[in-house]
């Protein structure tokens, strides 16, 4: 008992001392890849809670969940008593906020992107939020150094589409401005899907139209074999050079689609997984 | 005069007198609708709680500003706006019922909520193409006030539709609230097309309902329209009362039976679309709660509205500290908690008494 008291008020006493630090803050952080880049950057200690969108590395798990992101309860992220919010553009709702805000709780949204420049700024954005823009500096050069060092110049772009799901026979893709176009190019592949922005339904002759070489998806706990199998089975699917040659790649949605410190591994990935193979 | 009397005895004692348990039951709801908003008060994902805070509070201590956010900020507004929609969800439901002489009418049917809902999806996927004055004046706004904006566009369509030479045709209002509800399910399909994937997110969680964005605010704008609505309902009592009949049967005892019938409408366009456009699409209530009460108070308007609206509202607050606390700090959707526990408990109350359910 005397022991915790001590240690209590030698916690009161550091804290009063390091207020101007952030070193003894309690970080929530919002959106998988603003976790991963908290990780990258050595301050997984101060995390205390998470959303359900952040899932890597593993051991964020232990970690208190305060639910999707654009869906966040005001009491919920208070009962996990942050000091520092940090949140992935588009988290929400406004409403909780205000709330956040009125409690006096820093909320500092990260800007998103979909290119090299994005991941940069972005690591930089968290570290900054986090009192540690040195370590930011360090991680975003070294990340873009290995973005720069890529070797993806290829003789002939393939041809990729993105399909984020195939429910109920329905192809469901990514057209422009995405995440998933954004590594699309970071790859070295072309989008075949360009004619609209976001992810979209896309009707079998559209299908056709784009002629993929090469399907990405997001790899999920299951059987792929059967998956791969009713793929190819798909009327709109069998017609794309992409069936021909039973091309498809998965890899895990966060590593692919995140945009944070491992986006140099998901390219490489991906780059390997459309060109060496082939 | 005299024939209005022997009405509305004639009304009460078709019904069977319950009055001494209906009573009873009334006075039983309304204990349980304090004990369910202090509890309201008191549970929450963090710790705090409404008693130690009053206590340090009564002892001189000032209460930490997180502990006052959260229950003056949060929990306040939330209680008071579950007890509001928790009531009217449930009461409009009976008027409909009563109004429709039909045990599944509810304001889902006469297109209320699906204008409602149209008016919010709308909002979620087109907000941003708002013109900028009219952006600011609604602010985060912008959606309960298109719900609202939406539930009482359709219902004004419905009741034109319905209406012919002063005479509302009850029949003809409810397949024009089934044919405007493909309508918006039409057009709802359409913006689900062209949402963004985070559109998409924003559009199924409103759809399952929540009080998690609960603010003083919202309570102010939608809190009047309610109670406005409630205070309406014992002046319409004896008018549904009679309206079990048949209608010319009503008006021969002197009701009022097109009068009522717009008051009825209203209230119910007021208090569903109110609700709606602050807490999402919350669905049973308006169903189970009327239902619940007709097996035990019996189908008087009389202290069925007023019970409704007791029980709808402990019914939605019980639902809501389910939903704020299982997956605490995260939150589950409303509708699925008042769905999970209101089906399996009204098949199992319809099981137990089918005979009695002939209305």
């Amino acid at each position: 008992m005397r022991i915790r008291m001590l240690t209590g008020v030698a916690a009161l006493l550091t804290s009063a001392l390091s207020t101007s630090a952030f070193a003894e803050d309690r970080v929530l952080s919002i959106g998988g890849s603003i976790t991963e880049i908290v990780y990258a950057l050595g301050e997984q200690d101060r995390l205390i809670a998470r959303d359900t969108t952040s899932s890597f590395p593993s051991s964020v798990a232990d970690l208190p969940d305060v639910g999707y992101m654009r869906a966040l309860s005001p009491e919920g992220v208070l009962s996990v008593d942050p000091t520092l919010i940090i949140a992935e553009e588009g988290s929400g709702p406004l409403e909780t906020i205000q709330v956040l805000e009125s409690a006096n709780i820093p909320f500092i949204t990260i800007p998103d992107g979909f290119d090299r420049q994005a991941v940069a700024t972005k690591i930089q954005a968290v570290a900054q939020a986090l009192g540690v823009p040195e370590k930011g500096a360090e991680l975003a050069a070294e990340i873009d150094a290995q973005l720069a060092a890529l070797d993806t110049s290829v003789d002939a772009p393939a041809r990729v589409m993105f399909i984020l799901s195939t429910q109920g026979g329905r192809i469901m893709a990514s057209g422009t401005n995405t995440a998933a176009d954004g590594i699309i190019a970071l790859a070295g592949g072309t989008n075949a899907v360009v004619g609209f922005e976001g992810y979209k339904p896309l009707t079998d002759e559209a299908v056709t139209l784009a002629a993929p070489d090469v399907i990405v998806m997001m790899s999920r706990d299951g059987d792929h074999a059967t998956e791969d199998a009713d793929l190819w089975a798909h009327p709109a699917i069998s017609t794309t050079p992409a069936a021909q040659t039973q091309s498809v790649v998965r890899i895990n949605g966060l590593l692919l689609l995140g945009f944070g410190p491992r986006t140099p591994e998901a390219a490489t990935a991906l780059h390997s997984a459309l060109y060496d193979e082939g | 005069m005299a024939v209005v009397e022997a009405g509305s005895q004639f009304a009460s004692r078709q019904a069977g007198d319950r009055s001494g348990r209906a009573m009873t039951v009334l006075i039983g709801c309304a204990i349980l609708l304090v004990v369910m908003m202090m509890a309201s008060l008191t549970v929450g994902a963090s710790g705090t709680s409404l008693f130690q805070a009053l206590m340090a509070w009564a002892s001189g201590e000032p209460i930490e500003l997180r502990e006052r956010v959260i229950l003056f900020d949060i929990r306040a507004p939330r209680t008071l706006l579950g007890a509001l929609v928790g009531a009217s969800l449930a009461v409009s439901g009976a008027v409909m019922q009563g109004l429709f002489r039909n045990p599944l009418a509810d304001p889902g049917l006469v297109g209320v909520s699906a204008g409602a809902g149209l008016g919010a999806i709308l909002a979620i996927v087109l907000g941003g193409l708002l013109p900028p004055a009219l952006a600011v004046l609604t602010g985060m706004y912008t959606v309960p006030v298109a719900a609202f904006v939406g539930g009482w566009l359709s219902t004004i369509l419905l009741y034109r539709v319905a209406t012919r030479k002063g005479r509302t045709s009850v029949a003809v209002m409810l397949l024009a609230g089934i044919a405007l509800g493909a309508l918006t399910g039409a057009v709802a399909g359409l913006m689900v097309y062209i949402a963004d994937d985070n559109q998409l997110r924003d559009l199924t969680f409103w759809g399952l309902g929540s009080l998690a964005g609960a603010t003083w605010a919202k309570l102010m704008v939608a809190g009047p329209l309610i109670v406005l609505a409630l205070a309406a309902t014992p002046f319409l009592a004896r008018g549904l009362d009679a309206l079990t009949l048949g209608e010319a049967t009503a008006g021969h005892l002197g009701i009022p039976v097109q009068r009522m019938k717009n008051i009825a409408i209203l209230t119910v366009a007021c208090a569903t679309g109110a609700s709606v456009a602050v807490s999402g699409g919350i669905g049973f209530v308006g169903i189970v709660v009327p239902h619940l009460l007709r097996l035990s108070v019996g189908p008087s308007h009389r202290y069925l509205l007023p019970i409704s609206a007791l029980l709808g509202a402990a019914f939605l607050l019980g639902a809501d500290m389910i939903s704020r606390t299982i997956v605490a700090p995260s939150e589950l959707p409303i509708g699925i908690v008042t769905a999970t526990i209101g089906g399996p408990f009204f098949l199992y109350v319809l099981l137990r008494n089918r005979s009695l359910l002939d209305m």
